[in-house]
């Protein structure tokens, strides 16, 4: 057992900010916005640093992948206590369509890379909320997965991992390698403490391009168009039940 | 996407990191403004800012109305704060503390302080007297006192004004007479910050002749015999911390206990107030820049005569004046600190120029931030009324802004 954990991290818009879609309605402004890193990767970065501090793994690798600023990101994870990092270079273009299906395949390839024995990632960005990088790099690397994780404890070769899922929480135990993504309640990320952001400074990141690995970016999806959601209407009032009754069966509702 | 990040996030994220429901104040508009505080800071430098900001959002903003009403000492909180290296930022690491520069220290608590002005005012001074005692002190004394303060397993006080001597700190009375290898200590000091909840009080005090050069530093620790003190005083502000005067009558500390040499005192004390001044100008910077949001966020909601009052051109002007005067005033006290740290001569006179810029500026914008606000600016719902009220007393301590002018004046007219 390498005693080796990957974390993945993602930069994405600040989750406090206002979000404004683009004038030509192909995205959302991102140039000059505050970006952090998604809190669910937080998360994910605190859950490993718990376990090295345990003693439960020896090292904690975190990576990202995306431009330059992707940088700013990996350092605030070696804040948090990761030992070092991995910024695999996209460029620019490129990073519009990079999606869970090429990010998944560049975990798949780093864990091998690293022998790494867990992956923890956020359960999904806040920007994209897709919730699918998991679950397909458990599925390309055919590792166990535990994902929506509220509770992870490590058992010799084993995890188990209590997941929140629709119907409350389901606790399963699964085979190491596992991909694992972190649910809010997980834990509470640590702030970095100043002694950690100076120490960060001196930890390494090591730079990969995505064709070292043999990941090929192109994807086969497309955004034709962004819009805001549509604004609230207000509300009708009504008088009894059965004139409730009746507007839902106009509105289509039931 | 946008309507989804609230749904899938959720509030209990937001609950657990934040007491409010609020963003933090910088990151509401997510787009840079003129009056962003990270402009031109290193990549390091907006680390320790971006979690000293986080820091006070969740764990100060929250509490800063109750602890001003109940006037709680937020021991707790600070401890934590101390956690993460703010109990002695520019003190040296081998005790304990962060080993930052004065400006890493000023940008850090100018973002406190956006939190609660009066807690992290406490905490920059608990941070100077650490350092006088790790600059000053004897390896056993800094090995001693450094490590729980810079934890804030203990809490610090500086104790140099007294009834009689404000700002002529320099005629001081409190007297320390040499008795074996123990000074008696008898006398009183005034408006002592933390003073009879704090552990180890750094006090100035004549061991020789009159004026600067008969004063000495020792550091008292509570429960010492014979060290007593006042009422707690009740004030406009800075109610998270307790004032009292502290009293010595016969009360007996080791020589072991002087920092530095007899007569070193004065030199000592002012030596700290150099970075004090700094700390305190800072603290008023946050206190600003919170205000020019608040009022900021107030005239894009307020609606009078049919429009917001951002239409209105008087508030946009005065909103632009507020802004400009927070900008140079950060300016000034930036440059200050970086002066301090590297010893230059005009370090003193720049500190000076720097708190009586910044803290006269900063109330003025504090104060124009409430009128914008009308009524409700009075209510203490709101926040503006506390940042006007804790940083009012940044203009008379640490040195009054007269004296701030004595120093600048001295420096222009000296002969030397």
């Amino acid at each position: 057992m390498s005693g080796r954990v990957l974390v993945g991290v993602k930069r994405v818009i600040d989750y406090a900010v206002k979000i404004r879609v683009k004038p030509d309605h192909s995205g959302v402004v991102t140039e000059g916005v505050k970006h952090s890193m998604n809190p669910f990767c937080e998360i994910a970065v605190e859950e490993a640093v718990k376990m090295k501090e345990k003693k439960l793994i020896k090292e904690v690798v975190v990576v990202s992948c995306g431009p330059q600023q992707v940088q700013e990101t990996i350092r605030t994870a070696l804040a948090m206590g990761a030992d070092r990092g991995i910024h695999v270079e996209v460029l620019a273009k490129d990073y519009e369509s990079l999606g869970p299906l090429q990010v998944s395949k560049i975990m798949a390839a780093l864990a091998k890379k690293e022998e790494a024995q867990l992956i923890i990632l956020g359960k999904q960005a806040i920007d994209g909320d897709c919730n699918q990088t998991g679950q397909m790099t458990a599925a390309l690397l055919d590792w166990s997965q535990g994902t929506f994780a509220s509770e992870v404890t490590l058992e010799g070769g084993q995890v188990k991992v209590v997941r929140e899922i629709d119907g409350g929480l389901e606790t399963i135990k699964i085979n190491t390698p596992a991909v694992l993504t972190a649910d809010l309640r997980l834990n509470t990320p640590r702030y970095a403490t100043l002694p950690n952001i100076m120490k960060a400074k001196k930890k390494k990141i090591a730079n990969v391009k995505p064709v070292d690995l043999g990941v090929e970016l192109t994807s086969k999806l497309e955004v034709l168009r962004v819009d805001e959601p549509p604004q609230r209407q207000a509300g009708v009032k009504v008088e009894t039940v059965d004139d409730l009754v009746g507007k839902l069966k106009e509105a289509g509702r039931i | 996407m946008a309507a989804s990040r609230g749904l899938c996030f959720g509030l209990a994220r937001l609950g657990a990191r934040m007491g409010r429901s609020r963003p933090p104040l910088t990151h509401r508009r997510g787009v840079s403004s003129c009056i962003d505080p990270s402009h031109g800071l290193t990549e390091e430098q907006k680390e320790f800012q971006k979690v000293a900001f986080d820091f006070a959002a969740n764990e100060m903003a929250p509490h800063m109305a109750e602890w001003d009403q109940k006037e709680l000492f937020p021991v707790e909180t600070m401890r934590r704060a101390a956690q993460l290296g703010f109990g002695g930022i520019y003190v040296q690491p081998d005790v304990g503390g962060s080993g930052l520069s004065r400006l890493d220290t000023s940008v850090i608590f100018e973002a406190l302080s956006t939190g609660c002005v009066s807690t992290t005012a406490y905490i920059s001074i608990h941070n100077m007297c650490v350092w006088m005692i790790d600059t000053f002190g004897s390896a056993e004394q800094r090995e001693k006192f450094c490590p729980d303060l810079c934890l804030m397993e203990k809490f610090a006080s500086y104790c140099l004004t007294e009834p009689g001597s404000g700002s002529d700190a320099a005629s001081l009375s409190t007297s320390a007479q040499l008795k074996g290898d123990h000074y008696i200590l008898n006398g009183s000091k005034a408006f002592i910050s933390g003073g009879g909840d704090t552990d180890v009080y750094v006090v100035m005090c004549r061991t020789g002749g009159k004026g600067p050069k008969g004063i000495s530093c020792l550091v008292v620790e509570k429960g010492t015999p014979g060290l007593n003190f006042g009422k707690k005083e009740m004030k406009m502000g800075w109610n998270s911390q307790p004032t009292r005067a502290v009293i010595f009558e016969d009360c007996a500390v080791p020589v072991a206990n002087r920092l530095g040499m007899e007569g070193q005192g004065f030199n000592i004390a002012m030596r700290g107030l150099n970075g004090g001044r700094i700390n305190i100008a800072s603290c008023s910077l946050g206190a600003a820049h919170a205000c020019v949001q608040l009022a900021r966020d107030h005239l894009l909601v307020r609606k009078q005569f049919g429009e917001t009052l951002s239409n209105n051109q008087f508030l946009q002007f005065k909103l632009a004046e507020m802004a400009t005067k927070l900008v140079a005033s950060r300016l000034l006290v930036r440059q200050a600190a970086t002066a301090l740290q590297e010893n230059r001569s005009d370090a003193a006179s720049l500190c000076a120029m720097a708190k009586l810029f910044a803290t006269d500026e900063c109330f003025s914008i504090c104060n124009q931030a409430l009128q914008m606000h009308g009524g409700y600016g009075y209510l203490k719902d709101y926040a503006v009324q506390q940042f006007v009220r804790d940083i009012r007393v940044h203009q008379i301590l640490e040195g009054t802004n007269e004296v701030m002018r004595m120093i600048v004046s001295r420096n222009l007219l000296s002969e030397i």
